[in-house]
């Protein structure tokens, strides 16, 4: 075992999928020379060579394009948005192309893609280097739509990724990438070099996509969530006292309902979580299924708890993230209910 | 079975990286003076040679130099110096002021300071511009109050913003200023979209679009173009091509193009090169421009030539992608020592003058950086209230909103 930052953790994963695949191909802007401002593709065009890694026009059109060209001749593009913020750009060539060309050619041509981008806020980032777009990728069938909570996670489910032979969405909470922020801003984070959760297997290895993980066993309550809210939820389940259970989806599509039905049915109450805006967010469709399969063994409505319907704020960036106070009062108020 | 060998990936590489010897040798500079100042209404066929050279007023003497030159007096040219002074002085207060916490972030103009700075010359009241994040001498040139300009910065209760927007990313329609976007380029072509309804208005108001170099290779560069082009929309469109994009050179987003202001040859749009460093050629240039744009003869694109003599924001350390040298070995010198030069050679100026004028301007950021850290700074708890998250989303707060406002305790 090494201990990893998730942002060696996911350099890594490339590096080992780079050796073993000469057809994975990794670009996009500032990854090449520099690897990545992130510095999640650091040494790589070093290593490999600036023809399977390198830096792009900025044009996420361009990037997702290009790849998706790619990925239809053979190759396996692992490219890169820089912030999830700027997908936009990119959304008509991942929703109309990427999601359906295996689709509209009746399996001819497939999209064997990996579109990486770092999510979410708690950087002091503003509105755009600090949004949560999941649930737009969620909503488009053909897409598979992954994010990973830690270092192990992150490299195997990266892995894994590159495997699939569809296209995936693999966003990286970037308020994680040095360490589990549970929430608490004005608290040092622990560093990944200190967690077991950092403690990453330098080998190849993959975590399955559509497998979630149960990061904290409890009776009284379920928290379904998945990226940085999963530190948070486990944050407010210590401090409230409340022995709540904590679900880790990493996979959002295809989703685990195995994993999220049986604890909502052994605890009777949920609360799902999420950072991006509460409306039509993806907590909106685990609310609808789980009250479906769980309807008679729930005790109280399941309760959402989200980022509000604004743009990402920049000076208000703590009163918008839901950080453990709000979960936690939240969790009390299921309890009561 | 072919004898064709294989095909090859040819990725553009720039002139050195750091350990190397900087190299700028490949940027043809003519002289001041030298190249031909057409007539407004000349046609862009006529001087596509526009687009391969590069304007230039004042020479290395600080003399200014051919048909470019005259466009402003000695008095605005000293006005200017002040301009370019007071944004690097800001820069450099704001730039310490976030390594004190002040703010969370901040993006400088080193070594551009006379683009923004002398194309807001060229303007009227009520012509707008759509900049990105690094022209903020428009503001500095327009007047607008740098108390205010901090605010913005510091996130605090008297930012117009509300501490909405990530710091340096200002708006205002009464300074002509239209509010920064994060995502790049999505400007160029909302203010092709703006001089259009000036048209349709029959109004006399221009707009003057911006962008950096890598960011031209975005859609919205394109489009704006050939909006632009297919309306003869009153535009002035501005690329910045300060050789860098974050870590990545200007070859990458130019690709096979030999300059930047040649992309506008296939619209159709005249394209000329300016010395971006050159005060009085960026003020000439830009003056040209827009009396095209004013007289419905059409848009314009100028490409700056000019160098990111800082890093890309408070984020970036450049030492780990270009030579630490570079900066110094970049042609075209310093903009504010090149109108210094100009002024002292005119007798207008004198070395005591600029020390005391740079005194000046230094104490007068001073006392409105004091009173704008006395309303309150991001790290002072002084910052916007939570309500103000909520307001603005929509003309009216529809009722999800004041549930939620609510529950913040609003
Ligand atoms: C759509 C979009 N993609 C990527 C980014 C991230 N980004 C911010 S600035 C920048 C470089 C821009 O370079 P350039 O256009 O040359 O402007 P400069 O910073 O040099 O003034 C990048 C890639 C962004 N803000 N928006
Ligand atoms: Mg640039």
């Amino acid at each position: 075992m090494t201990q990893m930052t998730m942002i060696a953790a996911i350099q890594n994963a490339h590096d080992l999928a780079m050796a073993r695949d000469e057809n994975v191909v990794v670009f996009g802007e500032d990854v090449g020379y520099f690897g990545g401002v992130f510095r999640c593709t650091a040494g790589l065009q070093q290593k490999y060579g600036s023809s399977r890694c390198f830096d792009a026009p900025i044009s996420e059109l361009g990037i997702v394009g290009a790849g998706i060209g790619m990925a239809a001749y053979g190759l396996k593009p692992v490219v890169e948005v820089q912030f999830a913020d700027y997908m936009y750009p990119a959304y008509d060539q991942i929703v109309s192309e990427a999601a359906r060309l295996r689709y509209r050619s009746g399996g001819e041509f497939t999209c064997p893609i990996v579109v990486r981008m770092p999510t979410g806020g708690g950087i002091w980032g503003g509105q755009t280097h600090s949004q949560s777009p999941e649930a737009l990728f969620t909503h488009v069938a053909g897409l598979k739509t992954v994010i990973p909570s830690n270092p192990q996670d992150a490299k195997g489910l990266l892995l894994a990724a590159i495997a699939d032979p569809d296209p995936v969405i693999f966003l990286e909470p970037k308020r994680l990438y040095n360490g589990p922020f549970d929430g608490h801003h004005d608290r040092p984070v622990r560093p990944w070099k200190t967690h077991p959760l950092g403690e990453v297997d330098p080998g190849y290895y993959e975590v399955p996509l559509g497998k979630a993980a149960v990061v904290r066993a409890g009776q009284e309550l379920s928290i379904v969530t998945y990226g940085t809210m999963v530190h948070v939820a486990i944050a407010a389940a210590e401090e409230t006292g409340i022995d709540a259970e904590v679900i880790d989806l990493r996979t959002l599509i295809p989703l685990d309902t195995e994993t999220v039905m049986a604890s909502v049915q052994k605890t009777g109450r949920c609360l799902v979580l999420h950072e991006a805006t509460l409306t039509s967010g993806f907590g909106a469709e685990l609310a609808a299924q789980i009250q479906a399969e769980c309807f008679y063994h729930l005790e109280a409505p399941v309760l959402r708890v989200a980022g509000w319907d604004t743009p990402y704020p920049h000076a208000q960036e703590w009163a918008y993230f839901p950080g453990p106070d709000r979960v936690g009062r939240n969790m009390l108020k299921l309890m009561e209910a | 079975m072919t004898d064709t060998p294989p095909l090859s990936l040819k990725v553009p590489q720039p002139e050195c990286r750091p350990g190397d010897t900087p190299d700028f040798s490949g940027i043809e500079i003519p002289a001041a003076g030298t190249v031909r100042r057409p007539a407004v209404d000349e046609q862009a066929e006529a001087m596509r040679d526009l687009a391969f050279t590069i304007i230039r007023v004042m020479d290395d003497e600080g003399a200014a130099q051919g048909d470019w030159a005259g466009s402003l007096t000695d008095d605005e040219i000293a006005q200017g110096l002040r301009d370019m002074m007071t944004l690097r002085i800001y820069d450099n207060r704001m730039m310490t002021a976030q390594r004190q916490g002040k703010t969370s972030f901040y993006m400088q103009h080193l070594g551009e300071e006379a683009i923004s700075c002398a194309f807001q010359r060229a303007l009227q009241k009520g012509d707008m511009n759509f900049p990105t994040y690094r022209q903020a001498g428009l503001l500095i040139a327009s007047g607008y109050p740098m108390e205010t300009m901090m605010c913005q910065v510091f996130s605090n209760e008297a930012d117009p913003l509300h501490g909405r927007q990530l710091p340096v990313m200002y708006s205002s329609k009464e300074h002509g200023y239209f509010t920064i976007s994060g995502n790049l380029a999505t400007q160029y072509i909302q203010a092709v979209g703006w001089s259009m309804a000036s048209a349709i208005k029959g109004d006399t108001k221009i707009a003057a679009s911006w962008i950096g170099d890598g960011s031209t290779s975005e859609n919205d560069f394109h489009a704006a173009l050939v909006f632009a082009s297919t309306y003869t929309a009153p535009v002035v469109l501005n690329v910045v091509n300060n050789q860098w994009a974050i870590s990545t050179f200007q070859g990458i987003a130019r690709g096979g193009a030999h300059t930047f202001a040649s992309r506008g040859h296939g619209f159709g749009i005249p394209s000329l090169r300016v010395d971006g460093n050159d005060y009085l050629a960026v003020h000439a240039v830009a003056k040209w421009a827009v009396e095209r744009a004013r007289r419905n003869l059409g848009p314009t694109l100028i490409e700056h030539v000019t160098y990111r003599a800082g890093g890309h924001s408070t984020s970036d350390d450049p030492s780990a992608y270009r030579p630490k040298s570079e900066s110094e070995a970049w042609p075209l010198g310093d903009p504010i020592d090149r109108v210094k030069k100009y002024l002292i050679g005119k007798g207008v100026w004198t070395e005591e003058r600029h020390k005391q004028a740079e005194a000046e301007i230094t104490d007068r950021v001073i006392e409105c950086q004091k009173r704008a850290e006395a309303i309150g700074t991001l790290n002072s708890g002084h910052v916007p209230s939570p309500r103000d998250m909520f307001e603005d989303v929509y003309a009216e707060m529809p009722p999800h909103l004041v549930r939620q406002r609510h529950e913040v305790g609003y």
